[in-house]
């Protein structure tokens, strides 16, 4: 199992233009803007990622991503089939930029939230996501990750 | 400031006792300064992901301020005794 997990890594994480594009965009991504100006403030990013379930601050957008890190957080929520998801991108606004990096005590992006918590970033999600725990993890946020279905057509030839 | 990869490696070695760190430089893979690093340390024992992760964050907090992109592994002696066992 892990073989083909890290091939699925390897990857996600050898950026090249136009990997992020041509994705499956689901109907549920918002690549949210800058909101209503002043969109740093300690109180507006905790309403930010309580308002969703997964919540993502990205450097570009999910069709988009601007960099391979946020690419690989991308990539690893549709090979999850999570498509609703917020998505924020950092390089609309400064003020969000620094903000959430303040908010989560956290110095770089991509940063992703679970049931508004901060879970991490790429690193931390591409081995929840090897080592089985995003599946828990979407589990517990009541999202049946699409890889427990490719995992069960596996398991039944 | 120092920011070469030797520099962190040895700060990282001491700071978090660990008993075995690697630093690359990835800098020319990526726009501006980068670095990726593994540390192995009986101090993530028992301790989640973020948690880890923020041990370092923290040993390189100075350093964090300037380096552009920062990827890391951490992994505690026996994650690493069997990873090298595979």
């Amino acid at each position: 199992m892990s073989g083909s997990l890290g091939r699925v890594a390897a990857a996600l994480l050898r950026w090249g233009r136009g990997a992020g594009g041509g994705g499956l965009r689901g109907p549920g991504v918002r690549a949210a803007g800058s909101g209503g100006g002043g969109s740093g403030s300690a109180e507006q990013l905790d309403a930010l990622v309580k308002k969703d379930k997964v919540v993502v601050f990205l450097k570009g957008t999910p069709e988009q991503p601007q960099c391979g890190f946020s690419n690989a957080v991308v990539q690893i929520l549709r090979l999850h089939g999570v498509r609703d998801y917020a998505a924020y991108n950092v390089l609309d606004d400064p003020q969000l930029r620094q903000g959430i990096k303040d908010y989560s005590n956290w110095p770089t992006i991509p940063q992703v939230y679970l049931d508004g918590e901060f879970v991490g970033g790429c690193d931390i999600l591409l081995q929840m996501h090897q080592n089985g725990d995003l599946v828990e993890e979407l589990k517990k946020l009541g999202i049946r990750s699409a890889l427990l279905d490719e995992k069960k057509d596996q398991d039944s030839k | 400031m120092e920011l070469s990869a030797e520099y962190l490696r040895e700060k990282l070695q001491r700071d978090l006792e660990a008993e075995h760190v690697e630093v690359e430089d990835t800098t020319p893979h990526r726009c501006a300064s980068s670095f990726r690093v593994l540390v192995v340390s009986a101090k993530f024992e028992g301790k989640p992901l973020l948690q880890r992760h923020r041990l370092v964050n923290t040993c390189l907090a100075e350093e964090l301020l300037h380096i552009h992109a920062f990827e890391q592994k951490t992994l505690t002696p026996e994650q690493w005794t069997r990873k090298q066992q595979k």
